[in-house]
């Protein structure tokens, strides 16, 4: 498969008055086409600042993408001008946000904010942008169209806005759309549906998709691929089988570990992990997740580890996966679920930091 | 809207009602005769006077018939001009103070949304530094000094115009500009709180994901959204150009109803501060009312509120 995105060594720092904050360090994946990549990891590891970052939406001052290459089409965006970067946002990458309830304009029309953008990159006239809103209505399945394409934003539900948003980002057909945890703020069955719809316009309109969630449980049912991110790295990445049956990096492991899982029918303990979030204005020596992990190692404290690859897909930034490092038993509820993965190397590789 | 429109007058209506009691009763409590300053009346003249003004009956009495005649918007006479009627005394004067007060009003929204827009847009820069200054300097001024200041700059050191009188536009361009000033400082402020507020929330950054530019999301999703609550404070700052034309248009000798109001009050012309005070009352509850309208048509979901169909 081609790869729609690339993303190489990517750093994103904010000039703050306490220092500067490295909130993205170095962060390396691509996107195929199609495919739908989940990004997971706790509150404040990074995640929306990297998506952001993909669109330059980085406020400036006080952020801005220190390092790194995001190559779209073969081309750098973070070498865009402004103007050339505004015919990106929207038409190549569109973007759906968290909270329904408050990314849409509350003055506006929903038909004007959908129209907006199909006005802005397909020149289309008003009316024929108000035909392609009305069509994109009823496809994320607001009912009555003709009637809620004239009203505004507070007489929709939260479930109701955020198909709108939807509506709004898959207006021009990108080909990535970015959505950063876009059913968290939704009740359950709101959530799947939204998911449902999400999946459904995939397949029609062949997007892929950035998935970001701390969700581990949505993630299973929507992704191709897992980026596990932690303390502005991505410390591990693999297909959703190789994550989840065959986790290799501690944290993920506490990840796994702190998930409720209905399959498991006995009463197991939710195991949180223990600690806070490492400071991103003095990030830690070595490896950032080392003083909360039970599994570290000496030269964790020491060295940052480097990628290490399990699979052609699988990659783990531990150093857990030296040939010298000794052997550890992860968590209960890990190993319980844990299977082979026949694709697996026999034994780790280590990466060559070719980009570092 | 129109259920909701009917609920608000007569709201205002209890409004000026209760200002016009206390009005009423507050002028009772007030020392002094608006006779005794003349002092060349002799008792019996004094009782005549009284019995003609009707203040020889007992209070509920005269409140009755003050009540009674406000209601058929007869404000009574002047103690002081000639028995003239107090709402043709008003009326009269209205022109001067009325284009005085929009002029100032208007142009002190203008000129302070637009500088506000730019401190916003240009924030944490020279210009913003600057305008942030400016405000400070229009608000902690009264607009007194700043006109007696133009006077002595621009009236008398540089003749560029007239220190005073009422005979043309060149004569409204100083006391406009002494009373907007306040006005300038505070939209300005206002509306820059506000923009800064607004370009940080999630909808300004969908706008911007969706590939609009700059000056577009300002122009059409960021303006709306931060005037709304702008408006809220033109009805007091409309207040404050009121009270400031009391003591504008004396420093000017501008022949409007501020003017009169202090003059009545220096002669204990009682109808006509009562009918003054109860005018400019209404003045203001009808300028809130009109924000509130004002307010409906920028905001979407008031509109809703307000239960228009
Ligand atoms: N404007 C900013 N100024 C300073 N620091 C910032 C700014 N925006 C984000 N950060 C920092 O960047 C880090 C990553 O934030 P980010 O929003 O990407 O987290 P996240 O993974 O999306 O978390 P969540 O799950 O809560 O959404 C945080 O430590 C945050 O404090
Ligand atoms: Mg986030």
């Amino acid at each position: 498969m081609d790869k729609v995105l690339e993303v190489k060594d990517l750093h994103v720092s904010f000039d703050t008055y306490g220092g500067i904050v490295k909130a993205v360090r170095g962060v390396n994946f691509d996107l195929k086409k199609g495919e739908t990549l989940a990004i997971v990891g706790e509150s404040g590891s990074g995640k929306s600042v990297t998506s952001k970052a993909l669109m330059r939406l980085i406020p400036n001052p006080p952020g801005r993408i220190s390092k790194g290459e995001i190559l779209f089409d073969g081309r750098d965006l973070t070498k865009l001008s402004e103007k050339e970067m505004q015919k990106v946002r929207g038409k190549e990458i569109a973007m759906i946000f968290q909270d329904p309830m408050t990314s849409l304009n509350p003055t506006m029309k929903i038909g004007s904010q959908i129209m907006e953008s199909l006005i802005k990159h397909q020149n289309l006239s008003k009316s024929a942008a108000r035909e392609r809103a009305l069509e994109l209505l009823r496809l994320v399945g607001i009912p009555q169209p003709e009637v809620r394409i004239n009203q505004y934003p507070h007489q929709f539900s939260g479930g109701m806005r955020q198909r709108v948003v939807v509506a709004v980002a898959l207006s021009c057909n990108p080909k990535v759309l970015i959505a950063d945890e876009p059913t968290t703020a939704l009740d359950v069955t709101i959530q799947a549906q939204i998911l449902e719809l999400m999946k459904d316009l995939q397949n029609k309109i062949d997007t892929s998709i950035i998935f970001i969630t701390h969700d581990l449980g949505v993630v299973a049912n929507v992704a191709d691929r897992v980026a596990v991110m932690y303390g502005g790295q991505i410390v591990e990445t693999g297909t959703v089988d190789e994550i989840f049956y065959d986790p290799r990096h501690p944290y993920t492991w506490g990840l796994l570990a702190s998930m409720p899982s209905l399959d498991t029918s006995v009463q197991t303990e939710l195991a949180a992990i223990p600690g806070t979030p490492p400071d991103l204005m003095h990030p830690p020596k070595g490896d950032a997740f080392a003083p909360r992990s039970a599994y570290a190692l000496e030269i964790d404290f020491e060295h940052e580890p480097p990628m290490f690859q399990i699979s052609d897909t699988h990659f783990a930034k531990t150093w857990l996966l030296h040939e010298n490092a000794p052997a550890v038993e992860p968590p209960k509820a890990v190993v319980d679920r844990r299977r082979s993965m026949s694709a697996n190397f026999a034994k780790p590789r280590l990466v060559e930091e070719a980009v570092r | 809207m129109l259920r909701y429109t009917l609920q608000r007058i007569i709201y205002m209506l209890i409004t000026l009602f209760i200002i016009a009691t206390l009005t009423f009763f507050l002028m009772k409590l007030l020392p002094g005769s608006p006779l005794k300053s003349q002092d060349k009346l002799t008792p019996e003249q004094i009782t005549i006077i009284n019995e003609k003004y009707g203040l020889n009956d007992p209070l509920p009495v005269q409140y009755v018939n003050y009540l009674g005649n406000l209601a058929q918007g007869d404000l009574g006479l002047s103690f002081q001009y000639d028995n003239r009627p107090v709402t043709e005394m008003i009326a009269g004067r209205i022109g001067p103070s009325a284009q005085l007060g929009l002029q100032a009003l208007i142009l002190g929204s203008i000129v302070g949304l637009i500088l506000g827009i730019i401190a916003a847009i240009k924030h944490n820069t020279f210009f913003d530094y600057g305008a942030t200054f400016l405000a400070v300097i229009g608000i902690s001024i009264p607009s007194f000094v700043f006109a007696g200041f133009m006077q002595f700059v621009l009236g008398v050191k540089l003749q560029l115009l007239p220190v005073a009188l009422w005979e043309g536009f060149s004569y409204t361009i100083m006391p406009t500009l002494a009373l907007s000033g306040f006005v300038i400082a505070n939209i300005s402020r206002f509306m820059r709180t506000e923009l800064l507020e607004v370009m940080a929330s999630d909808y300004i950054m969908l706008a911007k994901a969706k590939g609009i530019s700059q000056s577009g999301i300002i122009i059409k999703h960021a303006i709306r959204n931060a005037l709304i609550p702008v408006i809220t404070i033109i009805g007091p700052l409309a207040v404050n150009i009121m009270t400031g034309s009391l003591v504008i248009e004396r420093i000017f000798a501008i022949p409007g109803l501020g003017e009169q109001f202090v003059k009545s009050i220096s002669m204990n012309d009682y109808t006509v501060i009562m009918g003054t005070t109860i005018f400019y009352s209404a003045l203001f509850i009808f300028i809130i009312f009109v924000v509130d309208i004002l307010y409906g048509i920028v905001d979407p979901r008031i509109r809703l509120a307000g239960g228009r169909k």
